[in-house]
């Protein structure tokens, strides 16, 4: 009896630690936001909400200072859009010939190696645009500097392919054989069974591959730090350097100093980075979950 | 048998779901007449195929293209640097000359830290998750904090240390500081990756268990958790890959540019080798000499990260293999 109710004690305080760990994950999660309300919104008591999202002008050290964050908040969006036009095309292109028009044996080396390289930290591609694409930049148009929205969309757009490859391969993969047989016994070539049925079918998979990118994109912070140019005014071309949120933070946040307004400002530009990103993996988890259906419902 | 009638069904509503699909475009139409046809039709499909599929093939170069360049460049420019001196000495005059072990060692404790404290806290998580919980909505909710924890962008990671772990704990910028904040960077990886492991692990081997008498801990303990280790493990390399090259979250809670030596205990600040890259190119006032100690330190963190996520993928094809 001695033994069983020790046995019994031991295991309910196993079960009641496990409990209180799992919740760990979502206590980080609403501690994160905690922070970025409470650190953040004494900016809004100061400024309003609108001036703070649609003020134009960026001066956070002047007398008295102006926290206008629409420069910022153009310029992550515009940097983010340039990368998708590269990322997107090149990398569900790339998706679709892994999975459909590699043979098995170079699939199998191929995909692994792209996976690979999603491991390469930001700081190395914001390297790499720094020293070796901001020069071509330069060069090419003729600009004083090469370090601009184009560069970081540039670079932005090569650092998300290998998420949007390897999601939108595993999308594409996922389609049931059936598929791609009822087309071929239609008479359908290969590459009107692709375009016709098999990418359709895994659209949803593929737009979350898509989503996912963006999201890294957007919260990405080492690259565009080191390549955007750091300019804060609304942009009006490609060609001149732009300051992103991200760039914004881990640029200032070092010498705003702590309980001032430039401080809650930064936290505050992390809050609206928060709210968007949550919003492109909210979407994103929709459309996982409404793939996962069709593909098993199919 | 009716496992095969259900693929044959499975197979007829798909040709009718396919064919109603390609009933609404035009060339397919035209193509069922094409047994009286002429070959035209026929060739100009087949052209187009090769065209598109050229045309398929050839961004897939693309995306290779651009990433050998990358890695390429960072081998080309920073292999010149490297030598034994380069990864075992302190850096020399205002970091122009000399080594990055300070960086190297502060990378590793970085991430040990980092380790020691969610690699616990993830599979007891995921143990929670699989084997204890009810599936439902605090299931459910857990799951999306989890997923919505690893899309956080790392900048806010390292504003939530700063303010949390470096001011509010009055730990100030230093190891423990950074590596906590990282430890949540890498917690959904290592939860998502011990869920997948211990899920594979057969219900067989548990009912078994079960049988023998075991109590639930002891059958986590002594029949899933041994059989999913190998997958737990895979999970924690790449958690370590991942975190070994942030450098938003370290910037204002444990990274420095230049220190004259060693950190002597935990509660001080270290270099890194994520952070020392950036710093090298943005900060100090000799580029001529920074720039190729940037490409340098790149390499070893390059090749530190790859590695590491080699072991991990070697490892689990092993797995899955023998599975």
């Amino acid at each position: 009896m001695e033994l069983r109710n020790r046995v019994r004690i031991r295991e309910t305080l196993i079960s009641i630690v496990l409990t209180v760990v799992a919740f760990s994950s979502l206590a980080f999660l609403v501690g994160i936001v905690l922070v970025l309300f409470r650190e953040g919104l004494p900016i809004f008591r100061e400024t309003g909400l609108g001036a703070f999202i649609f003020g134009r002008d960026w001066y956070p050290t002047y007398d008295p200072p102006s926290f206008g964050t629409l420069p910022l908040i153009a310029a992550s969006f515009l940097v983010t859009a340039g990368a998708m036009v590269i990322a997107v095309p090149v990398g569900v292109g790339s998706a679709i010939a892994i999975s459909q028009v590699l043979p098995t044996r170079a699939r199998t080396v191929v995909k692994p190696v792209v996976e690979l390289l999603a491991g390469v930290p930001s700081v190395v591609y914001g390297l790499f645009g720094m020293q070796v694409m901001a020069p071509l930049v330069m060069d090419a148009f003729g600009l004083p500097t090469g370090l601009t929205a184009l560069t970081a969309s540039i670079v932005l757009g090569i650092m998300a392919l290998p998420t949007v490859v390897s999601i939108a391969e595993d999308a594409i993969s996922a389609v049931p054989g059936t598929y791609s047989e009822a087309s071929y016994a239609l008479g359908a070539t290969k590459w009107e069974t692709m375009s016709r049925v098999i990418v359709p079918a895994a659209s949803s998979g593929i737009l979350t591959a898509v989503l996912l990118g963006m999201g890294r994109a957007i919260g990405e912070t080492m690259t565009v730090l080191m390549v955007a140019g750091g300019a804060a005014v609304v942009p009006t071309s490609f060609l001149q350097p732009v300051r992103p949120m991200t760039a914004t933070i881990a640029a200032e946040m070092g010498e705003a100093p702590v309980g001032g307004s430039h401080y809650h400002a930064l936290f505050a530009i992390a809050l609206v980075l928060f709210v968007v990103t949550l919003a492109f993996n909210m979407v994103a988890e929709v459309y996982t979950l409404r793939f996962r259906r069709r593909v098993a419902g199919a | 048998m009716s496992g095969s009638r259900d693929a044959s069904r499975d197979a007829s509503r798909d040709l009718v779901a396919v064919s109603g699909a390609a009933l609404k475009t035009k060339d397919v139409r035209t193509a069922s007449h094409a047994t009286q046809a002429s070959g035209d039709l026929w060739k100009r499909r087949r052209r187009r195929q090769t065209v598109m599929l050229a045309l398929i093939t050839s961004t897939l170069l693309v995306t290779l293209g651009f990433l050998a360049l990358l890695v390429g460049f960072v081998v080309a420019r920073g292999a010149g640097v490297i030598s034994w001196e380069f990864i075992s000495e302190m850096p020399r005059n205002a970091m122009t000359e000399g080594g990055i072990l300070p960086a190297i060692l502060g990378t590793l404790y970085l991430v040990a830290g980092a380790m020691v404290v969610a690699a616990p806290l993830g599979v007891a998580s995921a143990v929670f998750l699989t084997e204890y919980a009810h599936q439902g909505p605090l299931v459910r909710v857990i799951r999306i904090g989890v997923n919505n924890l690893a899309g956080v962008p790392s900048v806010v990671f390292g504003l939530f240390g700063l303010a949390v772990f470096v001011k509010t704990l009055g730990l100030g910028v230093s190891i423990v500081s950074g590596a906590l904040t990282l430890a949540i960077v890498v917690l959904p990886t290592i939860i998502r990756a011990s869920e997948e492991a211990i899920r594979a692990v057969p219900a067989s081997y548990r009912e078994a268990s079960l049988a023998l008498g075991a109590t639930r801990w002891q059958t986590v303990r002594y029949a899933v958790l041994p059989s999913a280790m190998p997958g737990i493990l895979t999970g924690c390399i790449l958690g370590i890959g991942r975190i070994a090259g942030e450098t938003a979250p370290i910037m204002f809670t444990a990274a420095t540019f230049y220190t004259a030596r060693l950190p002597g205990s935990i509660f001080e600040e270290v270099q890194a080798l994520a952070y020392h890259i950036y710093a090298l190119v943005t900060e100090g006032t000799h580029p001529e000499a920074q720039v190729p100690i940037a490409f340098g330190t790149a390499l070893v963190l390059l090749a530190l990260v790859l590695g590491v996520n080699l072991v991990a993928i070697i490892l689990r094809s092993r797995y899955e293999k023998a599975r």
